[in-house]
């Protein structure tokens, strides 16, 4: 634990006495409490003589939960430790500390048959399609191979065709026989990524980990493999954890979002209103900072086809000050919130103490002292229009 | 700014056709582009990777690396005193002293684009060095810390090396780079993809500040059509090596006349307003060795009808008159 004092902050909701076996709805599928990972720094000569090696802090005290049915989103700027999370939840990284549940069991499988049976549950999509697929073996060998691992390929060389082709028009590659013997260099990036979505769904799992699913994609065809996945979720019940850096397409997909910064969740709840009533600043700055089109007739710059320098200008009164100064190293993170030092309304204890989940209406939460003692008549967040 | 859509013409591009390779083999990666550049605007060109949109930009500036060979047109730039120069008839030094000094250009991927074996100092004044002979060492730092001001960053920055730069400083100095001799145009090929969008409207804004003071223009490149909605004064939208729309950017996003700016621009799920379903565009970019016969777009297109798959449509005016132009048979009266 990075800071001795401070107790991690807890999710109100999930005392920790509560009975695994029988968490709220239970419908959650896979949960992380208080999971932190480390990593640790290469010894310089500078470095050589101290004790304590320096660590970065890529994630610190997350708390989440995938529910079946649901897509949770989780936002935040590239070095935030999203993609830790991924890695975390799919145990292809060791915690450092906290607690990982599937279906309410704690699980620990770095390797073996654990970690086999735990993937058959618990699947992850990359970012990169082109980088996923193995480029000298064609779509049939790759998901061939994930259907005889996870035990699914059936017993004849009919029951093994007849998966395959139901993988293929699962993920929507129809006819199946057209891209079963093709390269994955004949596909264009979408149907690449469809063929690792295939994979993925080739060992029936319940949680689908989905790190920048889309962002190697071309704008155009993004919303047709965010559409696929939504499709699966409701047929196969699968929990999601999406993970991206575009705020807009976690509102367009995702039920519920978690907004991180710096190895920290800040803000949780619905996604409607996480994005409509961003409380934490850090939010109200991402959304601020979103690409908007809409803004240029919001500010009133009617007929400015030059929309360019005047909604920016318009926009730089009132938050200017704020969008100074970039995240901090984590290597030494700032005390207290790791925000303070960018955050237009820092008080005196967000320099000192981690502020703790505080509750909202609508089930929205955010990590902010703004919050503290207002906990059932929360002020209205402020609206997100910058 | 609205006016500056009807200032003089700075660049000239008519028919350029550039070409990877050679001979039968050859892929056309720019067809038979035509497009003005006016003073002081900005001109947003968006398409989805493969559309030719950063070829067109090196074709332009010359600065294609083999196979990459422009087959075909013109490139005119105009300076502020009259006459016109053609780009692609410049001798090997008439293009050395002319590129950087009237256009430059701000490269995809700028983060990596440093040396990371020299100081910013030595790279920013290696271009003053090859451009400004007659400049002094005192002069060319003196220019270089300006410069660095210029992008917000502090002096003693100078010394630093790229790896010892935030990502979005990085992209700052990159920039600075580009304005150190006062170009009179600036071609920006993604410039802020790599970047947190906090970050991305920092530096844009930073950007769209320097023109006002500076009055260059400028040519951003990127795939992010919501972007190029709010920063720019007119968008330029290509599609398998051609321009499909061009219109004011205000137009297209009230009405784009093409299928494919609307397809484009139903891509991107909204932050505001009501949630509505989006569904992309089927299908995926063409291959440029196979195009397509007729329009590019039609095997795409939701409103393809006969025409579409034999006849290629040409970019003409919506309304006679008007500076708005679309190559779609929907709106052409033939």
């Amino acid at each position: 634990m990075p800071e001795g004092p401070d107790a991690p902050p807890r999710d109100d909701s999930t005392p920790p006495d509560t009975p695994p076996a029988a968490p709220p709805g239970n419908d959650v599928v896979l949960e992380a409490r208080d999971l932190t990972k480390h990593f640790r720094v290469r010894r310089t000569l500078r470095t050589f003589a101290d004790r304590d090696r320096p660590v970065v802090h890529a994630v610190d005290d997350v708390s989440l939960r995938l529910r079946r049915g649901t897509v949770t989103a989780v936002v935040g700027e590239s070095g935030s430790g999203k993609s830790t999370i991924a890695r975390l939840l799919a145990q292809l990284y060791p915690a450092t500390s906290g607690e990982l549940r599937l279906l309410g069991e704690p699980v620990r499988a770095p390797k073996g048959r654990a970690f086999r049976a735990y993937c058959r549950q618990v699947q992850l999509i990359f970012q990169d399609p082109f980088g996923s697929l193995n480029p000298t073996h064609t779509v049939r060998y790759h998901l061939t191979r994930a259907l005889r691992i996870h035990g699914r390929a059936g017993r004849t060389s009919a029951d093994l065709e007849q998966a395959l082709a139901e993988l293929l028009s699962r993920v929507h590659l129809t006819p199946p026989e057209r891209y079963l013997n093709s390269f994955p260099h004949e596909l264009s990036g979408g149907q690449r990524q469809r063929v690792a979505i295939a994979r993925a769904m080739a060992a029936d799992p319940k949680v689908l980990l989905a790190d920048e699913p889309v962002s190697m994609l071309d704008v155009s065809i993004r919303l047709g493999i965010l559409n696929l996945l939504r499709d699966l979720k409701e047929r196969l019940n699968l929990a999601i954890l999406y993970i991206t850096h575009d705020i807009a397409s976690a509102r367009y997909f995702a039920d519920e979002t978690l907004v991180m910064y710096a190895g920290r969740m800040v803000e949780g709840g619905d996604s409607e209103t996480v994005t409509q009533r961003p409380a934490h600043p850090y939010t109200q700055l991402l959304i601020g900072s979103a690409p908007d089109p809409d803004r240029i007739s919001a500010t009133g710059n009617g007929d400015g086809t030059g929309g360019g320098s005047g909604a920016a200008e318009g926009a730089d009164a009132s938050e200017g000050q704020e969008t100074a100064g970039e995240p901090p190293s984590l290597i030494s993170p700032p005390p207290g919130c790791r925000f303070h030092p960018r955050c237009p309304m820092a008080m005196e204890r967000c320099r000192t103490d981690v502020p703790p989940r505080f509750d909202l209406p609508e089930g929205q939460w955010a990590a902010c002292w703004l919050y503290d003692g207002t906990e059932r008549s929360a002020p209205a967040p402020q609206e997100a229009t910058a | 700014m609205t006016a500056s859509v009807t200032n003089p013409a700075v660049l000239d591009i008519n028919g350029l056709c550039v070409d990877y390779g050679l001979g039968d083999s050859a892929v056309r990666a720019v067809r038979d582009v035509s497009l003005t550049l006016h003073r002081g605007e900005v001109l947003g060109l968006a398409g989805e990777s493969g559309s030719g949109k950063s070829t067109l930009a090196y074709g332009v500036t010359r600065l294609l690396s083999p196979p990459g060979v422009v087959t075909g047109g013109e490139v005119r730039y105009h300076p502020r005193d009259g006459g016109s120069t053609d780009i692609l008839s410049l001798s090997p030094d008439q293009l050395r002293a002319f590129r950087w000094q009237e256009i430059s250009l701000v490269f995809q991927g700028a983060m990596n684009s440093l040396n990371p074996v020299h100081t910013v100092l030595s790279q920013l004044t290696d271009v003053l060095k090859a451009h400004r002979p007659g400049m002094s060492r005192a002069e060319r730092i003196a220019r270089a810390e300006e410069l660095l001001a210029l992008v917000g960053i502090s002096a003693d920055r100078l010394s630093s090396y790229p790896h010892q730069l935030s990502g979005g400083m990085r992209q700052r100095v990159m920039i600075a780079m580009a304005l150190a001799l006062d170009p009179e145009i600036v071609i920006l090929d993604e410039p802020t993809t790599a970047l947190d969008v906090v970050m991305q409207r920092q530096i844009l804004r930073q950007l769209a500040r320097l023109r006002e003071e500076l009055d260059f223009a400028v040519v951003f490149i990127t795939h992010d059509i919501s972007l190029l909605i709010e920063f720019s004064d007119r968008i330029a939208i290509m599609y398998g090596g051609r321009i499909v729309e061009q219109a004011r950017s205000k137009e297209i996003y009230e009405t784009a006349h093409h299928p494919y700016s609307d397809g484009l621009l139903h891509s991107f799920p909204a932050l505001h307003g009501p949630r509505r379903e989006l569904s992309g565009i089927p299908g995926s970019p063409p291959d440029l060795t196979a195009m397509p016969a007729g329009c590019a777009f039609h095997p795409r297109c939701p409103k393809a009808f006969e025409p579409c798959d034999q006849r290629v449509p040409v970019l003409q005016p919506v309304e006679p008159g008007s500076g708005r132009t679309v190559a779609c048979w929907l709106h052409a009266d033939h």
